[in-house]
């Protein structure tokens, strides 16, 4: 069989996927944010609910915050049940989301490894194992042999400062192509009606007493009979307009890419323990990520001691990463919250909806929280997969406890 | 990489300190008579200015005490550092 080029199943761009509209004076629904999960979100409101006088304002360009930066990986081996359901109804409908744009999403399942590297990481691994079990989720423990078969360029030698003691491995996770996703719904929600608005930054929303009557924007007040905010790292910005306090804080977190090498990583690894995650780009770049600045931040920059530390875990995983040149690094501003968890839901004013708190790990949910924050909208009530995100959990404390258990720091 | 004022030993580099998050924060002085929905804010809610942040460092790698760091969020650029026990600006 002849050898493939590296890149040869990226597909040729068509010249123009969406139009550029003037915002309209009213929606039915205004969603704030054309990230994958305002995107998403619009979708389903169509395709599952029939409601298409739809705006989805953006204040740079379509996709370019969080959905342009982040390292595109997809798994749903969550520990807690609250979460496994909400991943794995993401992942299913990736499996199926190329089909449903009719686009090319280039979602490849090449599966996931995540590293253990010590007794408690080899037990808390092996209860993951379990638990994504007794979810349907598909998951295997691999000594480190066998995590060397799915990888082979992953250091096993046991002469290493954190030696790799096993893996979990879900053979099902893989990455998408971010950008493709993002203009795959774009196209389809542009056929169907509604209005991507880019440059039209969200200012103020209005209010009528405890009522959401629109929204105040850099072109102009557009009315709205509801408002869906899905603008990850800025949510507490536009919470603020409204004192309406949100338990988020917000982070850069960065990324960075080598120069183009030969297909060589054929998987994903993660290791929560040295921190840092690797992939191969379709493209043929090396694709690394880390954890957050431990610090708030809004500069869309991050701390360069940050690399360091990643890019020394990554050269002792991978020892022959030491000869790759990073070509470029960028960092995105993502919120957490107190348990690592979303916040899908209702407010305390009528008709406005936050989807928000995604952390580190919301690009894999960009099509299942599209699906239940649709529903919340649409029904004035959350999708039963999408209930246990409530902001009231913060006050009943029933958490969502994923701090360390949902297979990445955050 | 940022440059933070310890007032304590002078300027020293970040990866000396350790952020302790939003700054005079203060616990309940009776917490039996707060409120499911006080006890909670003081517990998870936050701050989260694109802005002036008024926060804790301590400084782990030096004289390992915690003080209060006035930051902006989007520009990094430090406008104060002061003891924990001086007043300080709270965050509004
Ligand atoms: C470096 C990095 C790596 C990551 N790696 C992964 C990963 O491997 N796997 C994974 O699952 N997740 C990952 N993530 C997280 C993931 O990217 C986010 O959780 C996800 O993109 C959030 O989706 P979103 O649509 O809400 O955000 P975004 O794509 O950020 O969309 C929000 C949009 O709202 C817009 N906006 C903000 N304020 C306003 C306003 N006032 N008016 C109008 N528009 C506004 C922004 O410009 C932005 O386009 C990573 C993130 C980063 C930064
Ligand atoms: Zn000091």
């Amino acid at each position: 069989m002849a050898s493939r080029c590296p890149g040869a199943d990226l597909p040729e761009h068509p010249d123009r996927l969406w139009r550029t509209p003037d915002p309209k004076r009213a929606y039915d629904v205004v969603i704030v944010g054309a990230g994958g999960h305002g995107l998403a979100t619009a979708f389903y409101l169509a395709r599952n609910h029939g409601i298409t006088n739809v705006a989805v304002l953006e204040r740079g360009w379509l996709a370019g915050g969080n959905m342009a930066r982040n390292t595109t990986i997809i798994r749903s081996n969550y520990l807690w049940d609250e979460s496994a359901g909400l991943y794995e109804h993401a992942l299913k409908l990736w499996e199926g989301l190329e089909a449903e744009l009719d686009y090319p999403l280039l979602f490849s399942q090449r599966g996931v490894l995540n590293l253990a590297h010590s007794l408690q990481d080899v037990r808390d691994s092996v209860r993951r194992v379990n638990a994504n079990k007794l979810n349907g989720v598909d998951a295997e423990w691999l000594d480190p042999e066998q995590a060397k078969e799915v990888c082979p360029i992953l250091n096993i030698s046991p002469d290493v400062r954190y030696p790799v003691l096993g893996a979990t491995y879900q053979p099902r996770a893989g990455i998408a192509k971010h950008d493709h996703v993002a203009w795959g719904f774009a196209r389809a929600l542009d056929r169907m009606g509604v209005d991507l608005v880019q440059d039209c930054e969200v200012t103020g929303i209005d209010l009528v007493r405890d009522r959401v009557v629109g929204v105040r924007t850099s072109r102009g007040p557009i009315r709205a009979g509801k408002v869906a905010l899905a603008a990850a790292g800025h949510t507490s910005v536009l919470a603020d307009t409204l004192g309406l306090r949100l338990p988020l804080q917000s982070h850069p977190l960065q990324a960075l890419v080598s120069e183009l090498l030969e297909p060589v990583h054929p998987t994903v690894v993660m290791s929560n323990a040295v921190h840092v995650y690797v992939s191969q780009a379709h493209k043929g770049e090396l694709v690394l990520g880390a954890g957050i600045d431990s610090y708030n931040g809004y500069g869309q920059r991050g701390s360069f001691h940050i690399i360091e530390r990643q890019m020394s875990a990554a050269v002792e995983l991978f020892p022959m990463f030491s000869r790759a040149h990073v070509l470029r690094t960028w960092a995105g501003i993502v919120d957490v919250t107190p348990d690592a968890s979303a916040i899908v839901g209702p407010t305390p004013f009528t008709g406005l909806y936050v989807n928000c708190g995604w952390g580190t790990g919301g690009f894999k949910a960009t099509p299942g929280v599209g699906w239940c924050f649709a529903h919340t909208i649409a029904h004035d009530e959350p999708h039963p997969l999408n209930a246990p995100f409530s902001l009231e959990r913060f006050t009943t404390g029933a958490l969502v406890d994923e701090h360390g258990a949902a297979a990445v720091a955050h | 990489m940022m440059l933070i004022p310890c007032p304590y030993c002078g300027p020293r580099d970040e990866t000396e300190f350790h952020c302790g998050g939003q700054a005079h924060v203060n616990h309940p002085n009776d917490p039996h008579a707060v409120s499911d929905e006080e006890w909670a804010d003081f517990l998870f809610f936050r701050a989260n200015p694109k802005g002036v942040f008024a926060e804790r460092w301590v400084h782990a790698a030096g004289c390992r005490r915690w003080f209060n760091v006035r930051r902006d969020t989007v520009t990094n650029d430090i406008q104060s550092s002061y003891r924990i026990a001086e007043p300080g600006t709270v965050n509004e």
